[in-house]
């Protein structure tokens, strides 16, 4: 069985206001020196009798798919076994 | 299809869509056409339908993305093969989404960048290449027509390509036609509110037309879309069965 976490992101080009908005409170907590802060989702799933290749390329097709919208999102994808 | 005022228009029910009503009303006590529904489980459209319209709402509760989840549905294989046989889908507002993940229409919609659910009425001027939904329009017209959403901040990675090929169908404006940063209630890029297809039969746009197309609601804009919709169909009734 492996496991998968994956991380969406929006792509550096598309404004991320959700991101810009966390930055500002963190800024008013006293949190200095923060930038260029990402909201993201994370997604975790199981694959069974998936060896950490195959459950890689599998994933990337999830993700391609349903998990991410390429047009306007990056995911980057983790396999533990 | 005996007369264009007896189009076959289908309109698709996702969990979750709460302007099927309002779009089945105007279309078939407004505009007299033969409005239906078809659940999302379906397999198939009903025979001979002329036309599909995906309804604005929460399909899914905008799980994963807005339209992420409807976009893979039974029925939208159906609406992709309708599409591609050149015949008219509209998307209005989740549809628009819906349209946009099923890769019907370029593009996609992200989060306002207001990050404000933006609920008002707003001016968009009609542009861009015929179709059906706006080719009775005159290029430039501008119409007030309200919005509702919190993922209407449209993206595409080439606007000039989209520009140059017509695609752009509905911009937010002035109340004079003018295309501002003031204008632009969700930082879409390049003040986008609708966009269509190549071959311009799908068209999808964030504001609700099928909520200004009544005198008693006090804004008949909106209507203008669906009377074209029924005049491309006149212009074609010859060449029909």
């Amino acid at each position: 069985m492996s496991k998968a976490k994956v991380v969406v992101s929006l792509k550096k080009a598309v404004l991320d206001p959700q991101g810009r908005a966390v930055e500002q409170s963190l800024s008013r907590l006293g949190f200095d020196g923060v930038s260029d802060v990402r909201v993201g989702r994370f997604i975790e799933l199981k694959l069974n009798g998936v060896s950490a290749a195959a459950a890689r390329e599998k994933v990337e097709g999830m993700c391609k798919k349903l998990l991410a919208n390429t047009v306007i999102e990056d995911f980057h994808i983790e396999i533990e076994d | 299809m005996s007369s264009p005022s007896r189009l076959r228009v289908a309109i698709i029910q996702f969990p979750g869509s709460n302007c099927d009503d309002d779009a089945l009303h105007v279309l078939t006590k407004v505009m007299g056409t033969a409005a239906s529904f078809v659940w999302h489980k379906d397999t198939s459209l009903p025979d001979a339908t002329d036309v599909v319209i995906v309804p604005g709402g929460f399909s899914y509760g905008d799980y994963l993305r807005s339209g992420a989840i409807a976009a893979q549905s039974n029925i939208m294989d159906s609406v992709r093969n309708f599409a591609g046989a050149g015949k008219p889908v509209l998307g209005i507002c989740n549809g628009f989404q819906v349209l946009c993940e099923s890769g019907l229409l370029p593009g996609a919609l992200a989060r306002n960048s207001t990050l404000k659910f933006e609920c008002k009425d707003v001016f968009v001027r009609v542009e861009g290449m015929p179709t059906p939904f706006s080719s009775a329009i005159p290029a430039g017209r501008v119409l007030r027509i309200p919005i509702a959403h919190a993922d209407g901040r449209y993206f595409h990675e080439n606007l000039a390509a989209l520009e140059s090929a017509g695609q752009v169908v509905f911009r937010y404006c002035d109340h004079a036609g003018g295309v501002t940063a003031e204008a632009n209630p969700n930082g879409s890029i390049g003040g986008i509110a609708g966009v269509c297809n190549a071959k311009g039969n799908v068209v999808g746009l964030m504001p609700h037309p099928e909520r200004a197309s009544e005198s008693i609601l006090g804004n008949v804009d909106g209507r203008q879309l669906f009377e074209s919709l029924l005049m491309s169909f006149e212009g074609k009734a010859g060449g029909k069965q």
